[in-house]
């Protein structure tokens, strides 16, 4: 395998490990659910895409690819599907998003 | 760079687990649950490659799938109260 072929896999890595702690901290550390949804969405899509690419460009055109590709797949079309699903159904169970108290807003504007 | 990956994905799991035991809310929990399942696909896929057995993406795959679908079953359970509820057109 070529270097430049390694050099861009390894900072495609060390990316998606960088925006998986990103948005692992966030899930900790917001204040409210959809804050923290949010924040896991960064895990799952810039985090596995930039992972998924690295392996992609270590994998070349091969069946690995190929399953890869499917991952990918797999992950745009899933996350956001979980996603909408979990919000719609916190907020028909009554899980208020927290805003910012009337004085803050007031001032604000 | 996979060892370095593999390290922040064991820690991204790590805090995501811890989420998923604070989380106040089931709905915390269920999206800790469809994080760690996301993350350790990924771990699954970084592993193989880490040691030169990318077959584990199979299962990578599989976990996947499982894990979209146990999030909506859990989620409509949790909903409804009811896994046989027929959607929300009557609500």
């Amino acid at each position: 395998m070529s270097a430049p072929v390694d050099i861009a896999s390894g900072i495609c890595l060390l990316l998606g490990a960088f925006f998986c702690l990103v948005g692992a901290v966030g899930l900790l550390r917001m204040p409210d659910f959809y804050t923290r949804m949010h924040a896991a969405s960064v895990l799952e899509t810039l985090g596995a895409g930039f992972i998924l690419l690295g392996l992609l460009l270590q994998a070349g055109f091969t069946l690995i690819a190929a399953k890869l590709l499917l991952m990918g797949l797999l992950i745009f079309f899933a996350s956001p599907t979980a996603s909408h699903a979990l919000a719609r159904a916190a907020l028909l169970r009554g899980v208020a998003p927290k805003l910012a108290s009337p004085e803050a807003r007031s001032s604000k504007l | 760079m996979l060892v370095a990956a593999t390290l922040a994905l064991l820690v991204t799991l790590a805090l995501a687990l811890l989420r998923a035991a604070l989380g106040p809310t089931v709905f915390d929990r269920l999206q800790a649950a469809n994080s760690i399942g996301t993350v350790a696909m990924l771990l699954l896929a970084v592993f193989g490659f880490l040691h030169g057995r990318p077959d584990f993406l199979d299962l990578a795959l599989v976990y996947g799938l499982l894990n979209i679908i146990g999030v909506i079953a859990v989620l409509k359970f949790f909903r409804q109260g009811d896994l046989g509820a027929a959607g929300e057109e009557g609500r």
